[in-house]
Formats: C-alpha cells, structure tokens, sequence
C-alpha cells in the first residue's frame, strides 16, 4: 500500500511537471504580449524592450521555465498584471470560497445520489427506478447556467424569498447562509443527476449477480441483502468518480460564481483568461492540476480499502 | 418415505414481448426423504428453471401457468414472503453452478457462512461461528478456523465450491439442489467434489436434486434420474433401468452419441442426434421430439399431447411409438472405425520445445518471477492422424497449440513443419506457405466468428488471402467448403447469430480447411457443444482426416473424446508431458501415475462402474514455482519420498509408448500394481 | 412475490442467444423499429433531436425573422405575442427566429467537434490496444495529462491564447474528449483482441491495420454509438456554457448561451428572454441523452 501510494506521488509529479510546462509553453507561443499588456497600448517599443530586459523575459525560456518552478514550489506564483497583486494572495482567498461552496454542496450530494442510486437500482426497471432515471437524466442534461435561470426565477423574481447574489458579505441584506442556498441547489441538480445515475447502473448490475441469489436463496430479506451484501459491492465502482467530482467542484464551478457573483476561484481563472492575465491561469491551473491529481490518489486508496480482491 | 418436493404437472411459461413462451411443459416428479434425483438435458431445456422454480424464485416474467410444486406438502404458490425465507437456505438449500460468482466477493466466507445459521434460528454468534468451523472441516478444507477469515478470490475452485456446499449444509436442510455443481472445474477436482457429495449425503441423509448436461456424474450421485427435452420430461426411472435400457428415442440419443472411454477408438462413428432443438419445438402440439426423431410419425406424434408411459418399477417414457423404438437395435457404432495406419508420414515435429513468460511487476520494473508454461515438450503430429494433447486447465495444452499455430512465440525449442523451423514464429512472421499449411479450430463457437462479417466473408477472406483467390473462383470455392462440412450453400449469405452453436463450429471448421492446410490445430473444438451436436462435429472431423490425409492435433480435457478421436495421446501435467503414446497404449497400463489418476475420476455413463476411488488430493503447482524433482510430486500418490522431489523423473521407453516416473513401471502386471510398498521397497 | 422483480436474467430470458454479437449486428432499419417498440424513453429523445435538426436545418425557410434584426420599437413590449410567438429580446430581435438560427449554430459545432473526437480518440484507441506495450503507454499517458486539466480551465487556456472562434472551440472539445473516446475504444479493442476470430485473421496473414479496422472496429460501434449521443449532449452543454461566459461564439451569430448571457442581467425586468433560450438548450441535450439511454436499453434488451 505504501509503496503504490509513492509510485502514485511519483506519477503525480510528473504528470504536474508536463502540465505546467505545457501551459508555459503555450504562453511562450508569444512572449512580447505580457509586456505589451502592462504598459498599454500607447507606450513605445522602447519602452516595452526595457521592461522585457527588465523582468528577465528575454533569457531562454527553459530557464525562465525552472526558475518559475523553483519559486512555485515555495509558493510564489510571480504577480498577476492585471489585478497588480501576487498571485498568491489573490488564489488562496479565492480558492476558500470555492472549497467552501465545494464542500458544503459535495456533502448534500453524496448522500443524495447513494441513496436515491441505490433505491432505484435494487428493482431494475420498476417504477421508481424509472421515475429515477428519468429525473436524473433531466437533471444531468439541464445546463447550469440554465437550471440557474429557472431557479432565479422562481424563488428570486416570483416568490422573493431567496437572495439572487452571493457576494458573501453580510451588507446585502441577506443572510450569508441564504447566499449558499442557490448556488447548493443549481449544483446538486447538475451533478446528483450524473452521480445517481452512475450508482444506480453499478447497483443495478450487483444485483444481477449471482451472489445476490445465493443471498436471497439463504433465507434473507430482501432487504437485508440490499443492505449486507449488495450495498458494498455496488458502491465500489462509482466510489472513485464520486471522489473525482470533487474537481469538477473546484474548478468547474465558474457557471454558478458567475451566476451569482459568487467570489470564488473558477470566476478569478474566467477573469484571468479575459484579461489574459497568464500568471494567474499558470497557478490556477497547477492547483487545479495538483486537486484532481490527490483525488485520483485518494480514489485509489478508498477503491482499495472497499474491494479486498485489489491490492497492491 | 416423507416426500420433500413435488413438482406436480407444473407448467411454467415467459411472457415476453414476442409473447409467450413454454419454459416447462406438464413436468411432474417427487423427491422423496434422502432420495437423489438426477436432472439431465442440454442447454435450454429447462432443466435450471426447474430448480429456481423449486426456490420459488422465477425470473421477471416467468409464471407457473399449471399445476403445483410442494415443498413437503405445501403448496409453494401460497406462501408469504416470511414463509418462504423460511424455507429457503433451511428447508432447500441450493448449489450453484460458478462457485465464484455466487460468493460475494468483498465479505469473509466466515461471515458468510454464519449467516445461515443466524437466519434460521440460531442466536448466538459463538455457536454459529463454531457451527461454520465444523462444517468447514466436514467439507474438508485445510485450517478451517483460518478459512473463516478469507476472501473467496483467495480460494481455488474447487475450494470455492466446498464452501458452497457447506454453505448449502449449514442449516441441515432436508433438500439440497445442484445446480451443474462440477461444470467448469477439472475432472480431478470434480471426482473429488462428487466424492464429497456423495459422503455427505450417506451421512446427513440429505435429499439431492441434481441437474447436470452430464449423464456420468448424475450416475455417480443418483438413485433415479429425469431426462428433459424442450421442456418436457421424457424419460425418467432409476439410474440402472434408465440406463441399461434407455426407451425414448431421445435418451438413446444422448447415450449413443457420447463418446466412451471403454470404446474402441479411432473414429469410430457416433450416432448422433440430427438437427437442433428450436424454439418453436416447445410449442408443438405433439411430441416435441418429433423433427429430431428417426422414429417419427406424423399420425402418432405429432397430432396430439403424449402421455407418459410405465414400463414398470416407475420407469416411464414419453413416447407414442415406445414399442417400435424398444424393438430396434440400440447400438450399430463401431461400424466404421477407421483402419490403423502404421508408418504415416510425420508433418510436425516438436523438440525441447519450452515457453517461459517473464512476469513483471504492475508498474514494469522488478521482476516477479518466471512463468514456464511449457517446458520441453517433444511430441510429433502425423498425416491423416490425430495427435490429442490432454491434462486440465493450466497444464500448457492450449499454450502448446497457440505456439504450433503461431499465435505465441516459444521461447526455446524446435517445431518443425518439413525443414522449417517454426518455433520461434509467430505467424506474422511466418512466409506465407507455411502459414497456409497449419490453421486453427477455436473452441468457443460464440466467438469464432465474426458477428459483424457474414459467412460468405468469413470463408472467402481466407482463400483470397491464403489462396490468392480472386472473388469469382472464391465463391465458388466458398459452396464446396460449405458442403465439405455439410452446411447448404444459403448459409453463406448468413450472420453468425442467424447459426446454431453447431453450425457456427463446421463453419470454423471450413475457415480452417479453406488453405488446403497439412496440420490443423483443434483447440477444444466441441466442449462448449451439447452432446448430440458435439458427435457429429467429431463424425465429420474424423471424415475429413480421412479423405485430406490432414494431420489434427486435438486439445482436449475430455478423456472419452480423446479415446475416442485420438490415434496418439500426449497427457500434460504443469507444462511437461508425462507421458505420450499410441492411444491405446496410453489408456492400457502401464500408466504414469497421473494418468491413472485421470482415467479413475472420469465420470462414465455407466450405472454398474465401480465408484472412484481415492480421488487426487490439493492442486497443480502454480507455474511459477521452481520444480526440481518430478511436476507431480506435490500430489502423486505413489511418491517416492527423496527421489521424486530431488531428481528429474526418467523418461521409460515401452517401443513408442514413454512415460516420465521414477516407478519401474511395466515391471509388474498391472493388478499389482495397487500395492505400491512393495514397488517401493524394490527401488529404495 | 417481491424479490422475484428483479431481473435475474437480465431480461434476456426470452432470447436463446443473450450474445452482444446478436445485438450488434442487427441491421440500423431493425435497430430503429427496436427502438421506437422497447424504450418510450429513446422515441421521445429521437423526436426532439430530430425537431430540432429539422429546424436548423431549413432555418432560413421557417425562422419567420431575421436573427439580427434590431428593432428598438418592440422593447416597448417584449412578451409573446401573435407577431413574436416566443417574444423580443432587450435589442428588439426575435427570439424564436434566433433560437431556430441558434440551433444551426450548435447542430453544426457540436456534430463536428463530437465526430472529431470520436475519430481521433477511436484511432487512438485502438491503435493503444491492439498494439498494447510502448504505444499503448505512451498514448494513455498524453490522455492522462490532458485529462487531468480541468476541461473548462483548458477551454480558458486555449481560449485567452487563441481567442474565441468555432475552429478553436472544435479544436479544444475534439482534444479534451478524444481521450475519454480512446479510453472507451481501448477497453472494447482489449476484450475483442483476444477473440477467436482475431486469432483466425491472424491466422490468414490479415495487417495490424485490417484488424484494427476491419475486424475489431465494427464490433465497437455499440458503445460508440450510445457514447456519440451522450456526448453529443455533454458538448451543446459546454458550447452554452462557453456562450454564456462570453468567450463563445463571437457576436452577432445567434448563440444559445450568449442569449442568457445578454439578457441575465435583465431577469428581474424581462425573464422570458432568459428562460426561453435556457429551456431551449435543456431540451436539447434532454434529447440526446434520452436517445442515448434508449440505445443503449435496446442494445442491451438484445
Ligand atoms: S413420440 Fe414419436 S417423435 Fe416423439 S420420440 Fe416417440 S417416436 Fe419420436
Ligand atoms: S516420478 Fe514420482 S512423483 Fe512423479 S509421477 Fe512418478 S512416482 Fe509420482
């Protein structure tokens, strides 16, 4: 166990190593822009040559490349041009309200989609595993911008009891926990619609297994073999993709910030691609890289704890 | 005799979208306290509904539509959901046919098996954890207490099914039902669980119902036996007077077309059953027999329901004609057995041919060890002959037959086609000729075809790659390979699913003989067949030897079929052959011991056969284990202490027939040859 | 009798062939008739798709406007009316004709970046498998990297890089899903690689190249089928997500996200500008995962 989980960090760092140099790469394409950037079109090319010289841009990039790293591994991530601040600074901050917004909305929908996946898919095709399926793939097919728009809709614009930002300062008006409300829901939708879908095939496909009928042919319940011997096994396969929503969570919720203006992490990486700020989007994308890289790890460790058949 | 389950005139149909279907048809039998009762017939017969329909546990779908089925002497049709959990795993308990599948994989066997007695009755933990224990040693696995705490993958098969068993005994039901309990595991291992079963049963008194495709372990376990075809129970009686004189023409069938180990050999004809069982056979008026049967008549069979007839002593068949079919000669085999040839020329010479697999760790890097699949091997394959390759499931046999036709490459070693030397080819590799001259029959006919191409594609491709074929003369060529195998020309224009497991076999069989080839390699060719299919794929096996002069190495893990097929045998055991001979030489003393071992646990269609005796104990070493001494050291029964472990069997030469022992075999007659002190002494 | 409701057999009772194989080779005429008989579901999401295809399709005979056309004397009173069934938008436009025209927009880009994803990552993917060892390696690991970027931050990335245009959003879906699509290929080219029948082209001296092609492929196209409709959906779904970021589809091109971006800000004033084209959307990718789950019901059904 310990060793694979090394051979994992290994694995890890050398797929963060290719990203980041890709993404560095890629903004080598064009190395006067961010020059040019800070000082505006109007300044003259003198101008711009000096300050290359002056930040070091014209050096050969590996070696820009390696010293970017160097500092990035002690945590600094170079200034942003376009909120003229460390990165840093700004990416932390951010990157709370996100995992905050992240963990309050992963904790709603794991219980969710177990239990309604696994409900459905103990009787295969009977009526509440239709009813299931059909919700579920509704809700997975509706945008979140657009389950956004029906939601503001009606408890915003029609009924008015909730808050149609989330800026998450009190001086709103609103209470912050009512500011959690929308953005909570319009991801639960999005993503339990997936989430079950995934739990209800695998449980529907324990319970096609024979071991199912020798637990029923025992003498037990049917419930009791739903709970004590189909339970585990259907959760074994969806346990990993549940672990990896939590990169879509952090990363993927730009929709709902923007939605609501919700100060999180996905709307400073829109904002940085906008303003072409690339300090930012090469550190947001490390992060980003770095939390789907430790979930996979964790995914791996869980999926080896639930399944005795796995070890390595 | 207290009756434990009675299925009386039950009829259970499917109802499905194309509308319904008869699964069972009138089927009416009773198994009485401690009784055992044999269910044969071929695949989709009904024969597993039976059993499901015993638990009351039918498929979505499937519904008793007549009569009653009793679990002692109530009607199971009326009981409560509580009732029936009551009976099930209590009262009947059940054997499956995967042992593996049917043990759930993420909790304990320990838990597992303590389940049952909790469920029913008992309430302290202790005793049931107790309870498991001692059934664990009843079965007779190794460090019960330590099995307990094990995961079912960390089981062998066999070990898996004992557990099953156990599981099925733990509440001492009055019934036990097997479901195809030994299908799937090697002959050694399922003599041994037949033996279990049949101790078992003499000591807990258990009623059994056993289903089986094969007559010979339902000989082995049963007192009477049910035959079902197509739904409907046609002959059933005890095993002796079912057996001794089988009277419906489907029994007959199934007995005259299995091939035996006590027959002669070389090809003699099978009789085997003409065309297959549809689905539409199920709902004729008549007998459902009828398209099948040689003794058809229409006025007699097929116009009206036939009733079940007694023949006495509770021997009945379900036949119109029973008197015309009881008068005919039952056996006209043996008829066209194909004559001896001596001195055919050889077309494959195998020498010190050996395949190791190097075994890295999951993520490349450190090495995990050496797998010897095969370690020299020196066999040859002749003109017009079979040379069958038996031994069970991991002993390299298929191994062997994937290096001879280039799917793998050996490692070390000489195959030998003419002068080239093919050992290290793997057919891509391979010029052109030579690749033409060996092709293969697989085993499984589900996946020997593509199921996206057609027939005429399948055929075709070959004689335009092996043959340079041009399209015209390809197609033409394509109806010659279709009647060579006895298929009619309309079956080119097919898809595979449209073809019936038979069926899709000669077209691999054609495939194969498409390159005009000298050799053909025949991996398992009929053991996924029903048995009445299976014979007349080996008749026409056995003609095209004989007109093509081809040479066909046969793997096969059925010894009747190889006593049957074979004119050379070679018996593997972990990657070696231990002994390799003229086929009648190899199944008459004297025998390498594991072969001895093999031919007891063969199960025979034979009520009168003498019961195995002392059947192989633990299993085959893992391949990579390093072996010093001799391979089957670990588990022969007539060891040598020292000199078996520590030195290399030598080879015994008796003219063509070798066997590899340390024994002085052929020393003594074979009766003494159960006294193995006194051999023993003679070489220590 | 309850516990007997679930489907010991798999529904496959009825069938004496439970094959894939049987499945998978039935022609598209009976596959169609199949699906319209067994899955409601798949009907409904045919339906929709097909509605809408048909709509983009001959847009410029039956969008009753012009897409682009601002007239400021409508905002007065922007709801449905006889005129303008669905209504204007805040500049005047109609919204039913730029949702017909909109619909080209997202059946033209969606298709494409799908099919370009689906022959990249097919290819991939069973070149990975079939030859396994060193090209396997190598060509998991580029998928691996390139699924480990979060998909929208990629999107960003490439999007502040090159700039949003059709080709660029193509480019970026076709590269973050092939990957996916290889891997889905790769798995099938695994289990059908050890097929007989593969063995027995081998066995008559077919190329690496026809067995890939030829014999393995084919017998792929179930999965593919099914993962070509769900991604069908989960692209129109990102190109709105795009859009209504505003690094999509640059204006004045009607776009379905880029219309709920510009009237958002209005929600309060004028909901039905937004809600029209979010439902809009909704109702697309509703269609094709309905048509997926319906395939993939039938397929199984078998
Ligand atoms: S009833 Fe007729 S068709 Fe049926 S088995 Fe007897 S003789 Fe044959
Ligand atoms: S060499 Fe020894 S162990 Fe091997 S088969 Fe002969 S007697 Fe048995």
């Amino acid at each position: 166990m310990l060793r694979y989980s090394a051979k994992q960090l290994l694995n890890m760092a050398l797929t963060l190593f290719a990203v980041s140099f890709l993404v560095f790469a890629l903004n080598e394409l064009s190395p006067g822009d961010v020059t040019r950037k800070i000082l505006g079109p109007y300044a003259s090319q003198s101008q711009v040559d000096h300050l290359t010289r002056e930040m070091g841009l014209d050096r050969p990039a590996l070696v820009r490349y390696f010293e970017y790293m160097g500092k990035a591994l002690t945590g600094n991530f170079g200034n942003s041009i376009y909120y003229r601040q460390p990165v840093s600074e700004l990416m932390w901050d951010r990157l709370g309200n996100t995992l905050l917004l992240a963990a309050i909305s992963f904790a709603v929908i794991v219980p969710i989609s177990v239990l309604l996946g696994v409900l459905a898919g103990m009787r295969e095709r009977g009526w509440f595993d239709r009813a299931v399926s059909i919700f579920s793939s509704i809700c997975a097919s509706i945008p979140e911008f657009a389950m956004g728009v029906f939601l503001l809709a009606i408890f915003v614009v029609w009924l008015g009891v909730l808050p149609g930002t989330s800026p998450l300062r009190g001086d709103a008006g609103w209470a912050i926990w009512m500011q959690f409300v929308l953005p909570v829901l319009v991801v639960t939708f999005y993503d339990a619609g997936y989430l079950i879908a995934m739990v209800r095939s695998s449980m529907v496909e324990v319970m096609r297994q024979p071991y199912i009928r020798t637990a029923l042919l025992k003498g037990n319940s049917f419930r009791n073999v739903v709970a004590k011997h189909a339970l585990r096994n259907a959760l074994i396969t969806p346990f990993t993709v549940i672990l990896l929503q939590l990169n879509y969570l952090v990363s993927g919720l730009v929709v709902v910030e923007t939605l609501f203006a919700y100060p999180g992490f996905g709307r400073l990486m829109l904002e940085a691609a906008l303003a072409k700020d690339i300090a930012v989007l090469e550190a947001g994308t490390l992060v980003a890289v770095s939390v789907t890289m430790l979930t996979q790890l964790f995914g791996d460790l869980g999926y080896m704890a639930l399944d005795p058949r796995i070890r390595v | 005799m207290a009756e434990i389950l009675a299925f009386e005139h039950a009829s259970i149909a499917y109802d499905g979208r194309a509308g319904r279907q008869i699964i069972l048809n009138d089927v009416d039998f009773s198994i009485g306290e401690g009784e055992a009762l044999g269910l044969v017939g071929e695949s989709s017969c009904g024969k597993s509904t039976v059993a499901l329909a015993a638990m009351r546990y039918l498929p979505r779908g499937m519904s008793v539509i007549d009569g009653r089925i009793r679990v002692e002497g109530r009607d199971i049709a009326g009981l409560t959901d509580r009732e029936l959990s009551r009976i099930r795993g209590n009262r009947i308990a059940m054997v499956y046919q995967d042992p593996m599948s049917s043990l759930n994989p993420v909790m304990p066997i320990g838990k597992q098996l303590m389940e049952v007695p909790l469920l029913h009755g008992e309430t302290d933990e202790n005793a049931a954890f107790r309870r498991a224990v001692a059934m664990l040693e009843e079965v007779r696995l190794p460090a019960a207490a330590a099995m307990m705490e094990r995961y079912p993958h960390q089981l062998s098969g066999g070990q898996q099914q004992r557990v099953v068993i156990a599981m099925a005994l733990m509440a001492k039901p009055a019934l036990l039902i097997m479901d195809e309990p030994t299908t799937g595991l090697d002959v050694t291992i399922e003599a041994a669980i037949l033996e279990l079963v049949r101790e078992l049963r003499a000591k807990f008194g258990t009623a059994i119902l056993f289903i089986s495709h094969n007559l010979g372990t339902v000989a082995r376990i049963c007192d009477r036996i049910g035959v079902l075809y197509a739904g409907r129970m046609v002959e059933t009686g005890r095993i002796g007077a079912v057996f001794r004189s089988p009277s419906h023409p489907y029994t007959r069938g199934l007995l005259g077309a299995l091939p035996r180990l006590s027959g002669g050999g070389r090809r003699g004809r099978l009789r085997p059953i003409e065309g297959t069982i549809a689905a539409a056979d199920r709902a004729r008026p008549g007998c459902a027999f009828a398209p099948r049967c040689s003794f058809a008549a229409r006025h007699e069979c097929e116009e009206r329901p036939i009733l079940m007839v007694e023949l006495g002593d509770g021997h009945l068949a379900r036949c119109a004609r029973l008197d015309a079919v009881r008068a005919s000669a039952e056996d006209d085999r043996a008829a066209a057995a194909s004559a001896a040839t001596d001195g055919a020329p050889i077309v494959l010479r195998v020498r010190k041919l050996s395949k190791e697999y190097k075994l890295t760790g999951l993520f490349g890097g450190e090495k995990k060890g050496v797998v010897r699949a095969v370690t020299d091997v020196d066999l040859d394959a002749r003109a017009g002959e079979t040379l069958a390759i038996v031994g069970e499931s991991g002993c390299g046999k298929s191994t062997l037959a994937r290096i001879v036709s280039g799917l793998l490459a050996g490692t070390s070693g000489e195959v030998k086609l003419g002068e080239t030397d093919l050992a290290k080819l793997e057919v891509d590799d391979r010029p052109p000729e030579i690749r033409r001259q060996i092709q293969m029959v697989f085993q499984n006919p589900d996946s020997t075809l593509n199921p996206s191409h057609s027939i005429a594609y399948a055929l075709s491709r070959p004689l335009r790659m092996l043959r340079n074929l041009a399209s015209g003369d390809a197609k033409t060529e394509v109806s010659k390979l279709l009647a060579q195998v006895r298929l009619p020309v309309e079956v080119a224009e097919r898809m595979p699913h449209q073809l019936s497991g038979g069926q899709r076999q000669r077209v691999a069989i054609a495939r194969a003989l498409a390159g005009k080839p000298k050799l053909v390699v025949a991996d398992e060719p009929v053991s996924a067949l029903d048995v009445s299919v299976q014979a007349a794929i080996l008749n026409l096996l056995g003609e095209l030897l004989e007109q093509s002069r081809l040479g066909l190495v046969l793997i096969s893990h059925d010894l009747a079929l190889v006593r049957h097929m074979a004119d050379w045998v070679a018996v593997m055991y972990l990657g070696r052959v231990v002994e390799y001979g003229p086929v009648a030489q190899v199944f008459s003393p004297p025998f390498h011991p594991y072969t001895e071992a093999l031919l007891r646990a063969a199960p025979t269609p034979d009520p009168d056969a003498a019961p195995p005796t002392a059947a192989l104990e633990g299993m085959m070493p893992s391949p990579t284990e390093i072996i010093v001494g001799c391979a089957f050291a670990s588990r022969c029964p007539s060891r040598i202490a020292e000199q078996c472990d520590t030195t290399p069997p030598p080879v015994r030469q008796f003219g063509e027939h070798r066997i590899a022992c340390h024994l002085e075999l052929g020393r003594q007659a074979p009766a003494e040859r159960g006294g193995r002190t006194e051999i023993r002494s003679s070489i220590s | 009798m309850t516990e007997v409701s679930h489907d010991l057999a798999g529904g496959r009772v009825g069938s004496f062939r439970g094959t894939d194989a049987a499945a998978a080779s039935r022609g598209w005429a009976r596959k169609i008739y199949d699906l319209l008989t067994r899955s409601p579901i798949g009907t409904i999401g045919a339906a929709i798709l097909l509605t809408w295809t048909i709509l983009a399709v001959f847009a410029p005979w039956i969008a009753p406007y012009s897409p682009t056309k601002i007239d400021p004397a409508l905002i007065a009173d922007p709801y449905p009316s006889a005129q303008h069934w669905l209504g204007v938008d805040h500049l005047g436009r109609d919204i039913l004709s730029r949702l017909i025209w909109g619909a080209r927009t997202v059946l033209t880009v969606a298709p494409t970046a799908v099919l370009g994803a689906v022959i990249l990552g097919t290819f991939l993917g069973l070149l990975a498998g079939y030859r396994g060892g060193i090209v396997d390696a190598v060509i998991m690991r580029i998928g691996d990297t390139l699924l480990a970027f979060p998909k929208i931050i990629l999107y960003l990335i490439i999007i502040a890089k090159f700039g949003a245009s059709a080709f660029n959003i193509i480019a970026v879906i076709t590269l973050s899903s092939a990957p996916i699509i290889a891997r889905i290929v790769r798995g099938v080219t695994l289990d059908i690689k050890n097929r007989d029948y593969v063995a027995a082209a081998r066995m008559r001296g077919e190329s690496a190249f026809f067995i890939m092609f030829v014999e393995i492929l084919p017998n792929a196209r179930g999965p593919l089928i099914v993962d070509f409709f769900l991604r069908l959906g989960y692209t129109t779904i990102a190109i709105g997500v795009l859009g209504f970021l505003g690094v999509g589809l640059p204006p004045p091109d009607p776009d379905w996200g880029g219309m709920v971006k510009e009237a958002y800000g209005m929600i309060f004033v004028w909901p039905h500008m937004t809600i029209i084209p979010s439902l809009a959307i909704s109702s697309l990718v509703i269609g094709a995962n309905f048509l997926a789950t319906g395939l993939r019901e039938a397929s199984l059904d078998g």
